[in-house]
């Protein structure tokens, strides 16, 4: 309905969107490129590079979705937003999907009105203090009085507010607005402790210069289950996310890689392989988009285990051990509900 | 008689002697001007030891700067235990700082040739010196800067001018017999024009196409004079409006934009970029969305717009009653008589008051960094200082920020002391 | 003439809306009320709708329930347990707090460099232009962060003041400036301590009294009285004999590095520091400005003639120059304290707990009520801005008064 060229102007200079139809999934057809919410910066979960390329761990899953849908897995608009934008940002349908490691809370769930997807990484709070401090426990009676440093608008300050009163201790809170200006806040000495997820602690850590001189506390204080998030009431579109999710967890857990999909695909003797790459069944039609979409996924950035391998693994700098995170046929938490 | 016996008269003059030391040259000035009363000996005592140690202390870090390095640590590296700053970071950085992390390196050349368009467009609106031929460029300007900076087809841009023409020729035609008969024709023949234009446009994309650059895409310094510049050209017709409507003697109107302007005057513009950015997507029709940018842009409009009346409403108390009566005697009606006798004596009183609130507008752009919008401060608070290579650079990064702010905006007060003086002298 | 009015009045014509200067007005305001009602009316629906179609509401009930999170800074009392509406509380105050200290900073500041700047030492008045030029060019936001960084980068850290050689020491035993903020003695208050305050401001008021006295002596009988030592003598002899006549009720509790902090005195956050100079440094510089046009627009011819009835320099000042000068000055003073106090919003950036930082901030992340707590966010500086210039309107209409 673009009436003159004054909207006309606006759209092209990307400033109106344009009008949108029934549901979330044929917008992004329609429009062709992916609105995909990311924090401003998270070493290997979301960084924009030198050349203003995004990568991480949650950057692949946006990838993984725009690949299925779009058949490209650069055709995304990445939207940085912090703590404070993230849900209206989604609420608002300024984006369509949340992909910036957001824990699945309750009330977010019911009061705020999203769908939670899936999770992608199951972390848990943590605090990291320097290794000079001789700090070993953050529950000692030793930690008394201590400053934390706290990225505002998460639910970690909640449940630092929590942890000191069953310690029933005292401390001094430190908002800062971003996860690196609390890092920057830690590392002159602002303040003696910084808590966040422990994937976040570790990834910081990794990133400093000698990450030997800093420890992260073996206490986890809550549950935080990461994962991407969609509007409550579009379940055609959540249908499309999480099961793009689930994709890549079964990927990795039936040996499908990026490497592999294109001659898999063929067909296998494997039958779940075969519905998952789309020459058997059709997993693809009932979502809305062609037999190929799971094979797109993942050989936009690989599977789960190769996402996770390549961002955030043993071998890059952050070098987080699959832990919890490993497949459930390893002890893990991931697992992915069949695709029959 | 007395003549004769005149002992003694001089009869050529004396040659002239040269002033005492104290009283000549540099000692003079420096005892006039520096040490005039012990209280003043002990301010400039005071004033030489406050810029040794300023310079003292900031020599060193100026003189050892390191300019090539790809990383903090390899500064540390460089700099072995000296003080001295890190500029390699600018060095490596500086496209993003300038034009944001996401514009096509390829398309540097389109802002800056709109940024020095800018300065010539602006020229004949400021000096009035200039051939005014030259104010046929200004008009034209926004299209071309539209286009060039968000690329896409020239088509677009040409058919906003064409029908924006048409319109005011028509209102030009028809306004003679009656304003309102004026504006209505002059925007049906202006719709109709862009109706048309709309489908041309779209069915030639490619037509004399540039890289379309989204705006999200846009960043660094380059977003803050893109917003400071956009709402500033917006909120002064605006404001105009605003003003007069405050000062009109029509009840209803006069409070819609007391209330206004009031109400916008009265809350700081970090809530209302809170409502840009958090609320007003709310507010537009279900279904659409309105790019962050273009909330900014509005809320950042009606921000500078009521700051705006209110320096026009001083000009318009400025100008003597005598003047309102002189063009009502005339019998000009409303519309003319603040077209040709009140605004352009109160719009000159207001100049300076004008400059000084966007030079105030384009430093409060850099609040859009808190809404997670890379601007200038955006750009060096997230993508840059979020790097591990370049983690804790923060004065090199901010000093640049500030200087360069202090470049723009002083040069700009600076014109604004000069025209102010101009227009001094052609009143007498 | 009037019974031609009378039949024109009679034979109203539609076109008269339009043409008819009495009428047009009313046509005019009428559709400006139209258009109004249907942008409210549009906007509101929108709202409406997409309320509805998200599956929210809009409810205050929020700011009863416990707010969760903990504030550094309080005023007043306040844990995690208080509700969100206390937590806003808090930051109010905190607001108010960083707003009036900057505003006095800010006067001193701008005041003395105004001043300074028409200074005949010519390298006084250049330090003091180019700090105006300076900090009037550069965007606060800026300045903020750059004081921060010196907080974070340059001061000591506690933990530099522990052990036997530590590499800070504490000024004079009493005072700690750390990354952190600022550590200063604080009073403690034993019993007793109320006399000991209720004869300070017993005493003051009586400075004040003489000075009247004085004053009315002045001028309707032409005596000067002389008020410099008694004032002096009134300021301190009383509160200090009684101070000791009580036996020492208020004392001095200095800080102590204990564990992780100084506990103990006054504590001034990093954040409080960094947001109270930036607003007072950056805020001075326009006031600066401001005062030397003030000055600058009173006549020569006054100093002159102020001169010739044989003032001293200072009484010159006092009572000649100032006193002229404050009507052009206090004007745009009001509004430079609207900007601290709507300035000091920009806390957000150094994590000072203001009424932005709590409701605004940690409240709206948590309960996600963003159109709620923005609103309640624009209407306590609304009421904030709009009672300030109330308050600075009535005193600047009590100083023009004086002008004949």
């Amino acid at each position: 309905m673009k009436k003159t060229v004054f909207f006309g102007a606006l759209t092209a200079a990307g400033l109106v969107a344009g009008l949108a139809s029934a549901g979330t999934l044929e917008d992004v057809k329609a429009r062709g490129t992916l609105n995909c919410g990311v924090s401003t910066g998270v070493p290997g979960f979301a960084e924009p590079d030198a050349n203003g390329k995004w990568q991480g761990f949650d950057i692949a899953v946006c990838r993984a979705v725009a690949a299925a849908v779009l058949g490209d897995n650069n055709a995304i608009e990445f939207v940085p937003t912090t703590g404070k934008t993230r849900f209206t940002s989604l609420a608002s349908g300024e984006i369509d999907m949340l992909a910036r490691n957001t824990t699945w809370t309750l009330s977010r769930d019911v009061d705020l009105k999203f769908d939670f997807v899936g999770v992608n990484y199951y972390d848990g709070q943590g605090f990291m203090v320097k290794a000079s401090t001789g700090i070993t426990s953050a529950s000692s009676p030793e930690i008394d009085g201590v400053t934390v440093c706290i990225q505002t608008g998460t639910t970690s300050e909640l449940n630092l507010s929590d942890h000191f009163r069953s310690i029933g201790m005292s401390y001094e809170p430190l908002p800062v607005e971003s996860g690196s200006e609390a890092v920057a806040n830690y590392m002159a000495g602002t303040c003696d402790m910084f808590t966040t997820d422990r994937s976040a602690l570790a990834a910081r850590r990794a990133t400093q210069e000698v990450p030997t001189d800093h420890v992260v506390l073996p206490e986890i204080i809550s549950k935080e289950p990461l994962g991407p998030l969609v509007r409550h009431g579009d379940n055609e579109w959540g249908d499309v996310v999480r099961w793009t999710l689930n994709a890549l967890i079964t990927a990795e857990e039936f040996g499908v890689t990026a490497a592999n999909a294109e001659k898999l695909s063929a067909g296998t003797e494997n039958a779940e392989i075969n519905r998952l790459l789309g020459s058997e069944g059709t997993m693809g039609e009932m979502l809305g988009l062609d037999a190929d979409w799971a094979k797109r996924a993942i050989m936009s950035e690989g599977n789960y285990g190769e996402i996770f391998e390549a961002n955030i693994g043993a071998d890059t700098i952050i070098g987080l051990p699959r832990g919890v995170n490993a497949m459930w046929t390893n002890g893990g938490l991931i697992y992915s509900p069949p695709f029959r | 008689m007395a003549e004769n016996n005149a002992s003694f008269v001089r009869h050529e003059l004396i040659k002239e002697q040269v002033p005492p030391v104290s009283e000549r040259g540099l000692v003079k000035w420096v005892r006039e001007n520096l040490f005039s009363s012990p209280f003043n000996a002990i301010m400039t005592v005071l004033s030489l030891w406050v810029i040794y140690s300023i310079i003292a202390g900031s020599a060193p870090w100026f003189i050892n700067g390191v300019w090539n390095a790809s990383s903090v640590r390899e500064c540390y590296d460089i700099l072995d235990g000296v003080s001295g700053a890190c500029f390699a970071v600018l060095k490596e950085r500086f496209p993003q700082l300038i034009y944001g992390f996401k514009y096509p390196a390829t398309e540097y050349w389109r802002p800056n040739i709109t940024t020095l368009l800018l300065l010539v467009a602006l020229a004949p609106v400021l000096f009035r010196k200039l051939p005014r031929q030259l104010l046929a460029f200004s008009i034209i300007y926004p299209f071309l800067a539209y286009w060039l900076i968000w690329g896409g087809t020239i088509l677009v841009p040409v058919v906003a001018f064409l029908g924006f023409a048409a319109g005011v020729y028509c209102f030009r035609r028809f306004s003679t017999n009656a304003f309102a008969l004026g504006v209505i024709v002059g925007v049906i023949v202006a719709s109709i024009f862009w109706l048309f234009g709309g489908y041309l446009s779209e069915a030639n994309e490619t037509f004399l196409s540039l890289q379309a650059v989204p705006s999200r895409d846009m960043g660094g310094l380059m977003l803050n004079l893109l917003l400071g510049t956009i709402a500033c050209s917006v909120s002064i017709p605006l404001g105009i409006f605003l003003a007069l409507g405050r000062q009109s003697s029509m009840p209803i109107i006069k409070w819609i934009c007391v209330v206004f302007i009031e109400f916008i005057r009265g809350v700081p513009l970090i809530t209302l970029l809170f409502v840009a950015n958090v609320i007003l997507a709310f507010f537009f029709p279900p279904d659409t969305s309105i790019d962050l940018i273009l909330r900014v842009i509005i809320m950042m409009t009606f921000f500078n717009s009521a700051y705006i009346a209110e320096v026009v409403r001083g000009g318009l108390a400025a100008l003597p009653s005598g003047q309102y009566e002189a063009a009502n005697s005339l019998g000009l009606d409303y519309a003319q008589s603040m077209r040709l006798i009140i605004l352009p004596q109160a719009l000159k009183i207001s100049i300076p008051g004008i400059v000084n609130v966007s030079v105030g507008m384009l430093k409060d752009t850099t609040l859009v960094s808190i809404i997670s919008m890379f601007d200038l401060v955006g750009m060096i608070r997230g993508p840059i200082l979020s790097t591990s290579e370049w983690n804790g650079v923060y004065w090199e990064l901010f000093g640049c920020a500030a200087a360069i702010f202090f470049v723009v905006c002083f040069s700009i007060s600076k014109y604004s002391q000069w025209l102010e003086r101009q227009l001094e002298t052609s009143n007498r | 003439m009037s019974t031609f009015t009378s039949t024109e009045r009679e034979t109203f014509r539609l076109s008269m809306l339009l043409n008819d200067r009495r009428y047009r007005s009313y046509t005019f305001q009428f559709f400006a009320l139209l258009v109004l009602i249907c942008i409210i009316s549009y906007l509101g629906k929108n709202l409406v709708e997409n309320l509805a179609k998200a599956g929210l509401n809009i409810s205050y009930g929020f700011l009863e329930d416990p707010a969760g999170y903990d504030i550094n800074q309080r005023l007043i009392e306040y844990n995690s347990q208080s509700s969100h509406l206390r937590a806003a509380m808090v930051g109010i105050l905190n607001t108010l707090l960083v707003a009036v200290l900057g505003c006095i900073t800010a006067t001193v500041l701008g005041v003395t460099a105004g001043i300074l700047r028409l200074s005949n030492n010519w390298i006084v008045a250049k330090l003091m232009a180019i700090y105006v030029e300076i900090f009037r060019n550069v965007p606060i936001l800026i300045w903020i962060l750059i004081i921060s960084s010196i907080f974070m980068g340059v001061l000591p850290q506690p933990r530099a003041f522990k052990g036997e050689n530590p590499d800070a020491t504490m000024l004079w035993d009493m005072f700690a400036f750390t990354g952190r903020g600022i550590y200063a003695p604080g009073p403690i208050f034993f019993e007793g301590s109320l006399v000991v305050i209720g004869t300070f401001v017993l005493s003051i008021l009586s400075i004040i009294v003489l000075r009247r006295h004085a004053r009315r002596k002045l001028y309707s009988e032409g005596r000067v009285i002389k008020t410099g030592w008694p004032s002096i003598a009134l300021f301190f002899i009383p509160t200090i004999l009684i101070y000791y006549a009580f036996g020492s009720p208020i004392g001095l509790e200095y800080p102590e590095l204990k564990g992780f902090n100084f506990k103990g005195g006054i504590y001034a956050r990093g954040s409080l520091i960094s947001l109270w100079f930036a607003l007072s440094i950056y805020t001075g510089a326009f006031i600066a400005e401001v005062v030397r046009a003030g000055i600058q627009s009173v006549d020569k011819g006054q100093t002159e003639a102020a001169a010739a009835l044989g003032l001293r320099n200072n009484f010159i000042m006092n009572l000649v120059i100032l006193p002229q000068a404050l009507r052009v000055i206090i004007p745009p003073m009001i509004s430079f304290y609207l900007n601290i106090t709507k300035n000091s919003s920009l806390a957000l950036a150094v994590g000072y707990m203001d009424i932005t930082g709590t409701l605004g901030g940690i409240t709206l992340n948590q309960t996600g009520r963003a159109i709620e707590a923005v609103l309640l966010l624009m209407l306590f500086y609304l009421v904030i801005s709009l009672s300030i210039s109330a308050v600075m309107n009535i005193y600047n209409r009590s100083i023009m008064l004086k002008e004949r």
